[in-house]
Formats: structure tokens, C-alpha cells, sequence
């Protein structure tokens, strides 16, 4: 349903989105991840239409965001980053000024006012003025003007940031449900939520695409070396030469000698089964294990990984 | 547009929601009626010429306030950025916002018909040149909307808009002033002579409803539209 082609946008000499292309299909939660000022809320804009890319091409719906932009504003809903909304109208005014620029008929729009207050859990604050509201509530209004319209598509600019963690759950919720029918595009820079949510994770960093695939396929591809943490009972030189001549080990480290045990952090070649190994190389020593821990490799690490390499 | 009937009453709503169109009422009203009443009794005539000829100068100050929000505020708050992602043209945006405030504009005048009516009472003014005065006011409330609509789409602080707002007005209304015209280069003298908004103003306040008067408005009002319009869009130049 959206279909990004080398796009690129540049503010003066900063290049904000750079040489950009992914798909996006209907029943995906696509989780957009970066550092701040990656380049995130720049593609959203110029998919709504708020701005439009240097070079390059980008179609939602089938209609190009360029040529065709009134036509993709209708099948989108946008919730730009920290739901602006106009604070001196009450949330009902609100909702029913929307229904109406977004040409609902007369007949749907109490219905479909009413569907988003549910949707959105807006019950409490109905009768209230949109500047009255709590950061959170305010947020679900936003969440609720993107929502009024139907629309197959939802584009969402960081809709968790400031909320606190009840009221983030409940967003991820509401964000894996629509997500089921429709496409969901939302951006984070918070690592959980993506696992969280997302189907699909599109990572992103300096306006460049480093990683595209589901949270599993990432956290696999980041899996170079294995890293177990083993804390071992024994004399330290001869562990330590027993350590040399494993060939699986790739690179030892000493962390601590405390009262008889030895730490080390130990890489091993991938696939190796260091941690089982290492277990019996202990077992035929006759050392005691006091702890063998594996590391696992999370999508963090796969952020982290990707994106500091970019900077240096 | 059904659009631009959704933006006129959000944005015309939102000045009965907010001071500003009571304050704007009341100050309008206040001044103009003071202004007038000052020296309607040492004159002792039954017209409205004095109260006509202050409109520029005081429309200088108030007109722009009227219009600084419209667009300066939607930057600042960031609303601008759900509203240009409706489908919804600019220009209908352009559009129902101008007329809001010329809504606005149109309140306040028709409450300011106590004065006329006042006059009307007390003498016998020639009804012809009060409606054609009322028709320039109107008219030249327009064009100092437009600009100042124009200006607010420039800034996203509405204190700028503001003074962007009465700088290009008051330009607009001393170019054809006889002082400027007479230090002008001679080339530019038929330009600012035609551009002024004040000579255009003051043949419709001797009762001549000429149509070059209501085109030159029209012409400017439109202009300042189209400007705001190409401002407003500007964010998608590539």
C-alpha cells in the first residue's frame, strides 16, 4: 500500500532522508526506529504530503504523493509528533470539525464520533475543552482525528512519547489492533515498543535504511559471536591455558579473580555451542562451575550495532 | 466548498471562543465611537466623513491583530501540520480563514451602525454616501485582511505577523498619499498613484461607487490570497 522509491530530502546541506525505499503492505505494523533526528519524521511528512522529497518517488494507496496528493491525504490518517491539536475547541467540536473536512456524511458522523470516543477511551473527557486535557488524553485525541475518517492507512510520529507506562501499553494495544485490518507506520526511538508491536522494523539512522526485516530476522542477522559469561573454582593459569588451546574461542577476557573463582567473558565462533562446551571442558578438568551464563543478542544490540557504525 | 464552510466556522467560532473578538469589538467600537462623537457635535454636521477618513489609520491597527493568529499560531501550536494533511486544498484553507475574519470584520461594522443611526436621528446625512462609505470600509477592511493574512503565513510568531501585517498595509496606504507622490520618481508616480489604497478609498467616500475602486479591492484581495496560498504551499517547493 506504500511504496517508497530512493527518496531523498535535504534542508540546506543536511541530508534528512536519504536514497530511501521500502514497501509497505495492508495488516503490517511497520515500527520506523531511530536515533533522533535519523530522518523519521521527515519521510512521514512527505508520505501525508506535509512536505514533499527533493528526488525520488513515493506512492500510497496507488496515488503518487506528488501528483495525487489530495487523494492519498484521504486514505491516510497522520498523528504528527505530540498530537497538536487546537486547544481552545472542546474534544467533541473537535471530532465533528474533522468529520467534516474529511467530507463524512452528515448521516455517518455521530457514529463515527462515537466509534473512535470507544476506540480511543475519550469517555471520561467528552465534555472537556482539548486544552483541559493531560498529555496522555491529549494524545488520544490525536490518536482518535487519525482514526475518523477509516482510513486503510495510519501514519503515527512517535504516538507513545510522553505517555506514562500504563497509557503506553494501552496505545500498543490499540496500535497491534488496528494493525491487523489496516497499515500501521509508526515511529519510536523507545527499543521495547518496536519488539512490542511492529511485524516489520525498518531501522533507520542519518536518513539512510540500515535494516529492514522482522524483529526476529534482525536480532538473528546482529548473532556474529557467541558471548558466554563463565565463572569457573580453579587455579587461574591453568584455566587460562586451558582457554588458549579451545579452538572455539575466539577472544578471552579476565573480568575478576574473587576468592577463588575466576570470571571470564569468552567469544566464541557462532554455532560453536561455546557454553555446552565450555561446560564439559570443566566437567573433564574437574574444576566447579559457579556460573555460565549465555548472552543473548537483542534487538537492541542490533540497533545499537547499526547505528553507531554509521556515525563513526 | 463544503471545505472552506468547515474552516469559515471552525476559525470564526474560534474568535467567539477566544477575547479576541470581544476585545476587538469593544476597542473598535470604543475608539471609532469616540473618534467620531469628539468632533460630531463641533462640526455640527449630520455626516460621517470624519468617522470615514480615521478608518484607515485605525483598521492599520486593528485589522492585522484580527488576522496575526490565523496562520502564525497553527505553525507555532503545529496544528498546521494535521490541517495540510487533510484532503483539502490550500487555497480552501486560504480561503475559509479569510473569510472568518472578514465574518468578523463584517460583526463589528454592522455594530458599529449605531452611529449612523445616531446621525440620522440628530440630522438628515445623505444615506447614499453612508452606504457607499460603509461599502469602501468593507472593502478596505478586505484588502488590510489579506495582507494581514498574507503576513501571518510568514512567521510563526504572531507578534512578527503582526507588525509584517500593519508595515505593508501602512506602505499600501501612504504610497498614494500626495506627499510620497510628489518625492517619487516620475516613472513610479502612475504605479503609486493607482496601488495607494487611500485615494481608491476616498473617491468611494464622495458616494462614487466606480467600478475601477471595486476591482482595484477586489484585485488586491485576491493578490494577497494567491500570495498566501503560494506561502502556504511554499513547504512543498522543490
Amino acid at each position: 500500500m506504500i511504496e517508497v522509491r530512493e527518496l531523498t530530502k535535504s534542508y540546506g546541506p543536511t541530508v534528512a532522508v536519504d536514497n530511501v525505499t521500502f514497501d509497505a503492505h495492508a495488516g503490517e505494523v511497520l515500527g520506523f526506529l531511530g536515533p533522533n533526528g535519523a530522518g523519521k519524521t521527515t519521510t512521514m511528512r512527505i508520505l501525508t504530503c506535509y512536505l514533499s522529497a527533493d528526488t525520488g518517488s513515493a506512492t500510497v494507496a496507488g496515488y503518487d504523493v506528488f501528483d495525487e496528493s489530495v487523494e492519498v491525504r484521504k486514505h491516510i490518517g497522520y498523528l504528527p509528533e505530540s498530537a497538536p491539536l487546537y486547544t481552545d475547541m472542546g474534544v467533541i467540536e473537535y471530532l465533528n470539525f474533522m468529520t467534516q473536512v474529511r467530507n463524512i456524511p452528515k448521516s455517518q458522523r455521530k457514529e463515527r464520533i462515537r466509534a473512535v470516543i470507544d476506540t480511543c477511551g475519550l469517555e471520561d473527557v467528552i465534555q472537556k475543552d482539548i486544552g483541559e486535557l493531560s498529555k496522555g488524553y491529549r494524545q488520544r485525541v490525536g490518536l482518535a482525528q487519525s482514526l475518523i475518517h477509516d482510513p486503510p492507512i495510519l501514519i503515527l510520529d512517535e504516538p507513545t512519547s510522553g505517555l506514562d507506562p500504563s497509557q503506553i501499553i494501552e496505545i500498543r494495544n490499540l496500535i497491534k489492533n488496528i494493525g491487523q485490518e489496516k497499515l500501521v507506520l509508526f515511529s519510536t526511538h523507545i527499543l521495547p515498543e518496536v519488539s512490542a508491536t511492529c511485524s516489520r522494523i525498518l531501522i533507520i539512522n542519518n536518513g539512510k535504511i540500515v535494516a529492514n526485516g522482522t524483529p526476529e530476522e534482525l536480532s538473528s542477522q546482529a548473532k556474529g559471536e557467541e558471548i558466554v559469561h563463565i565463572t569457573i573454582r580453579g587455579t587461574q593459569a591453568t584455566i587460562e591455558a586451558e582457554l588458549n588451546a579451545l579452538e572455539f574461542v575466539s577472544q578471552w577476557n579476565h573480568v575478576e579473580t574473587d576468592n577463588g573463582t575466576v570470571s571470564y567473558q569468552i567469544n566464541a565462533a557462532q554455532g560453536s555451542d561455546a557454553a555446552e562446551a565450555l561446560f564439559h571442558v570443566v566437567v573433564e578438568n574437574g574444576w566447579s562451575l559457579t556460573e555460565l551464563r549465555q548472552e543473548s543478542v537483542d534487538l537492541e544490540d542490533v540497533f545499537l550495532n547499526l547505528t553507531d557504525k554509521e556515525q563513526i | 466548498m463544503t471545505n472552506i464552510a468547515a474552516i469559515l466556522k471552525k476559525e470564526f467560532k474560534s474568535y467567539f471562543s477566544s477575547p479576541i473578538a470581544y476585545i476587538f469589538i469593544t476597542f473598535f467600537l470604543g475608539i471609532s465611537g469616540w473618534l467620531f462623537f469628539r468632533s460630531f457635535f463641533l462640526v455640527n454636521q449630520a455626516e460621517m466623513r470624519g468617522f470615514f477618513g480615521l478608518m484607515p489609520w485605525i483598521f492599520l491597527f486593528f485589522i492585522p491583530a484580527v488576522t496575526m493568529k490565523l496562520w502564525a499560531e497553527e505553525k507555532k501550536l503545529g496544528t498546521v501540520e494535521i490541517l495540510m494533511t487533510l484532503p483539502i486544498q490550500d487555497y480552501e484553507v486560504v480561503i475559509g480563514k479569510f473569510l472568518a475574519s472578514f465574518g468578523l470584520l463584517v460583526v463589528t461594522v454592522l455594530l458599529s451602525l449605531v452611529l449612523p443611526f445616531s446621525v440620522m436621528y440628530l440630522g438628515n446625512p445623505d444615506g447614499g454616501t453612508l452606504i457607499s462609505g460603509y461599502i469602501g470600509l468593507l472593502l478596505m477592511g478586505g484588502a488590510y485582511l489579506a495582507i494581514g493574512l498574507f503576513a501571518s503565513t510568514l512567521t510563526e510568531n504572531q507578534i512578527v505577523a503582526f507588525i509584517f501585517g500593519i508595515t505593508a498595509c501602512f506602505v499600501l496606504l501612504i504610497i498614494g498619499e500626495d506627499i510620497v507622490l510628489f518625492n517619487a520618481p516620475n516613472w513610479l508616480f502612475p504605479i503609486f498613484s493607482y496601488l495607494g489604497l487611500g485615494a481608491h478609498y476616498s473617491s468611494i467616500l464622495r458616494g462614487v461607487l466606480d467600478s475601477r475602486d471595486i476591482i482595484y479591492y477586489l484585485s488586491l484581495i485576491g493578490f494577497f490570497l494567491y500570495l498566501s496560498t503560494l506561502s502556504v504551499e511554499s513547504r512543498k517547493w522543490r
